[in-house]
């Protein structure tokens, strides 16, 4: 069956050894850093720089750990829609609880 | 693609055409899987961060009460497990079955450091009275409280739950690896745990900040 | 690969009940999904019959207040997630998705049987309820209600939750299947129309339900915790508990119809004689009208209390799913015109469908309208409205899909005119039943009560003389199929002349569907 469709994989990537420890000390980095930040009081935009900093740890996850920079692009386009769609709900939700009269406020 | 070295050389099902259409098949069914593990998560944290808008104080309040040095510890855990697991599939892949089989055991014990210290935190929050929904009895605490913290239980809990469905995947991967099922030309049982115990990881990332230190 | 003895099928492959509960054969498991959906319609069914009755007439008429709610709420539940979700998806999804992209099977035999059997584990999990002080707070468990009412609402929730895994593996199979196991020259622009809407629908089922899952699971940790995230008395925002609901319900709704149109789709050129008008129109169609679900569930909230400025942007984009949905409409018709038609019971659902599923998508842009909406919310116009689109669409293209692939299942034909007379008896009796109700909630009516005001009398009487109709003509229906097994013409491979890849393989199916693996050099629809 389809000899042409799915032959363009047969090389699977395999991440040195090297690469896995410097993303784990990434991480790491990333992790103190995330604490560090949240000891200065900045307000709302501790929550968007806690996000950001998780963002970037799990792009890193992401990428590397879950092998997604070295997948095919489908799974790519799989992974990104769950984010995309959540972005939607989670904008969508936000917009009607903050346009909406809160009785308790 | 390489014929196994040792072990078994794996028959893939009838309907594909070989095992690397297998293979790329089952990895597009966990990914598949894993966006609705993000969406179910996610949409946990949509509300979380919802009420936390409608309720700061509240939630600085809760925030305050959790132990960040206990939450960090767990955070560098479960990256260094996520790392195992990693190296893990390494091993595998370079049929190198006593390290794969190492790694995965790591891992699995990360987990098992992981429950333990989730296990302290809770103990300590029910030895004060916090409960989550109306069970919650804690003094001190502003009208609203248990609506962090029954957020707090809930994405803890099913975060908890994964942690430990993963770790029975991993052991059950663990009988499979020592059992030679896994080699360089088949490793597609172990790439999908591995994926699912790197999103365990990828929630407690977002979880670690949001709940202990944005307070 | 192995080709088959003469006369060996799926069906004779292997024999004993034993040997079809462990399947992994698609057909079987398609098979086994359609058994227990028409057990499920069956029961939801009864209950329909049961609640037009009790509307017969004013006051009290056959059941007592409170166990018209429970009537109605298991009503819902069961045809939503028992009958409609997986009808068209799990059964006919299941039996031809394969066989139409010239696989041997799904991707995943294994989680397909799984999937089955959380869908009768959910089932019966959701129908303990009854014995739990039943629930009664409709199909949809709006909170706070349903976190103070019977405990049974725990059991239907749990039911819900797995049913919805059920959905969400069926899904995942499918979008497997299609991105990789089609055939040889089957490329994505040569999949026929009815896998361009399963492949959307599972797209809706991954990316959707689990919102859904984890919605119902808070309503559990409300019930039984009280966390108070939707109970306004504790903090919570029920509203939020609807949006949680619909952002996975209302693309639920396209995961009942979406395949519902693909089936149309199919019998409409196989018909017609005629190969299909704009393809791939349709095809992206199905997508686009997959995506826009995703930005409409708003419209379900204009009167709970959501912000205007969200009411306003629901309303303007829920009118945009009135463009995919007509671009298909319109095809169908352009396929139509000039070509051969043979009004064969499919047809005629077919047909019926387009003029149904015309009404019900005209009176959905009326209610997208934020303003008339607030008129027409909770009457019978709602009522009408989404029954012209989930009985007048979705049954009926089940109805059609029936008739059109049960000489492939089972290899036997029935008989034309007791098909064409049960088409009759639902067409007649479905409009009968649910015209008079759009009157009804126009006039004020408002839905889901136990009683009505004198004057909406007459009407809710014709109403119910039209349920009778539609259930002689399902009874017709059944009668028809079991004659069909029973005593039905052995069927040819291809009864209809259709070109598409499940007719070119024997009626029934081999085990592998295919004696030789097929390879296909043109679309799925070259008639002429």
């Amino acid at each position: 069956m389809a000899e042409t469709q799915h032959h363009e994989h047969h090389h699977h990537h395999l991440m040195s050894l090297q690469t896995h420890l410097k993303v784990f000390v990434a991480l790491v980095i990333l992790t103190v850093l995330t604490v560090v930040a949240a000891q200065f009081h900045f307000g709302v935009f501790n929550t968007f720089i806690a996000i950001f900093i998780a963002t970037v740890k799990a792009t890193l996850v992401m990428g590397w750990f879950m092998h997604l920079k070295y997948d095919g692009v489908m799974n790519r386009v799989i992974f990104a829609a769950g984010f995309f769609f959540l972005l939607l709900f989670s904008v969508v939700c936000l917009l009607d609880i903050y346009t909406r009269i809160n009785p308790r406020a | 693609m390489s014929i196994a070295k040792e072990g078994e050389v794996h028959h893939f099902a009838h309907h594909f055409d070989d095992a690397d259409h297998e293979y790329e098949s089952t990895k597009q069914g966990v990914w598949l899987f894993m966006v609705t593990e993000v969406l179910m998560f996610g949409a946990l944290l949509v509300g979380y961060l919802i009420f936390k808008g409608l309720y700061p104080e509240v939630f600085e309040q809760g925030g305050d009460t959790l132990n960040w040095k206990l939450g960090a510890t767990n955070t560098v855990v479960l990256i260094f497990s996520s790392l195992t697991m990693a190296l893990g599939i390494y091993y595998i892949r370079i049929d190198d079955r006593k390290k794969a089989l190492l790694n995965l055991g790591i891992t699995l014990i990360c987990g098992f450091i992981f429950l333990g210290i989730k296990y302290i935190e809770y103990s300590h929050k029910f030895h004060l009275g916090i409960f989550p929904g109306k069970y919650f009895h804690a003094e001190g605490f502003m009208p609203d409280a248990p609506l962090y913290f029954s957020f707090y239980y809930m994405l803890t809990g099913l975060h908890g739950l994964h942690v430990v469905i993963g770790m029975g995947l991993i052991a059950w991967i663990m009988i499979r690896v020592a059992r030679g099922t896994y080699s360089s030309s088949y490793w597609t049982g172990v790439e999908g745990v591995g994926i699912f115990w790197h999103l365990v990881d990828l929630v407690w990332i977002y979880l670690f900040p949001l709940l202990y230190l944005v307070g | 690969m192995a080709t088959s003895h003469a006369g060996e099928n799926y069906i004779n492959h292997e024999k004993g009940l034993w040997s079809w509960l462990t399947t992994l054969d698609h057909k079987r498991i398609g098979i086994m999904y359609m058994i227990s959906v028409m057990a499920f319609f069956f029961i939801g069914g009864m209950f329909a019959l049961a609640i037009r009755l009790e509307l017969f007439s004013v006051g009290k008429t056959i059941v007592e207040a409170q166990t018209y709610n429970q009537m109605m709420t298991f009503h819902g539940t069961i045809m939503v997630f028992m009958v409609i979700v997986p009808g068209l998806p799990a059964v006919f999804g299941n039996f031809f998705l394969p066989i139409m992209i010239g696989a041997k099977d799904v991707a995943f035999p294994r989680l397909n049987l799984l999937s089955w059997y959380l869908l009768m584990l959910g089932a019966t999990i959701a129908v303990s309820s009854m014995f739990f002080g039943g629930v009664d707070t409709g199909w949809t468990f709006y909170t706070p209600y349903s976190i103070k009412g019977s405990i049974g609402v725990i059991n239907m929730t749990l039911g819900a939750f797995i049913m919805g895994m059920s959905s969400i593996l069926t899904g995942l199979n499918f979008i497997v299947t299609v991105h990789k196991l089609r055939c040889p020259g089957m490329t994505m622009n040569r999949i026929p129309l009815f896998i361009w809407a399963l492949y959307s629908t599972a797209i809706i089922q991954v990316l959707a339900t689990p919102v859904l899952g984890i919605t119902l699971l808070l309503l559990v940790a409300e019930r039984v915790l009280g966390v108070g995230i939707f109970d306004p008395a504790l903090g919570g925002d029920p509203v939020l508990y609807q949006h949680f609901f619909w952002f996975y319900s209302h693309p639920a709704v396209y995961i009942m119809i979406l395949p519902a149109l693909g089936v149309v789709s199919e019998l409409i050129t196989t018909y017609s004689r005629k190969t299909i008008f704009g393809y791939k129109a349709i095809a992206y169609s199905s997508i686009a009208i997959a995506a826009v679900s995703f930005f409409v569930w708003g419209h379900h909230l204009f009167v709970s209390g959501q912000s205007e400025v969200a009411g306003i942007l629901f309303s303007f984009i829920t009118m945009l799913v009135g463009v995919p949905t007509a671009i298909k409409v319109f095809n169908w018709v352009a396929t139509m015109y000039r070509g051969s038609i043979q009004l064969k019971t499919p047809m005629l659902y077919a047909i019926g469908f387009m003029f149904v599923f015309t009404i019900g998508g005209v009176t959905g842009i009326m209610l997208a309208t934020v303003g008339m909406d607030v008129h027409f919310h909770d009457t019978y116009f709602v009522v009408a409205h989404f029954h012209y689109v989930m009985v007048g669409g979705t049954l009926f293209a089940l109805m059609g899909a029936i008739f059109h692939w049960l000489p492939k299942m089972f290899g036997k034909m029935h008989n034309e005119a007791m098909a064409r007379l049960s088409f009759v008896f639902v067409f007649i009796g479905f409009n009968v039943t649910f015209f008079p109700q759009f009157i009804l909630g126009s006039l004020g009516m408002p839905r889901r009560y136990f009683d009505y005001l004198p004057e909406y009398e007459p009407l809710n009487r014709i109403s119910t003389m039209g349920s009778w109709v539609i259930a002689l003509g399902f009874i017709v229906g059944l009668i028809t199929i079991i004659h069909a097994l029973l005593k039905g013409k052995q069927a040819p491979d291809n009864p209809w002349g259709s070109t598409t890849l499940e007719w070119q393989t024997k009626s029934p199916p081999v085990f592998h569907n295919f004696d030789s693996t097929p390879s296909v050099n043109g679309g799925p629809y070259e008639y002429r």
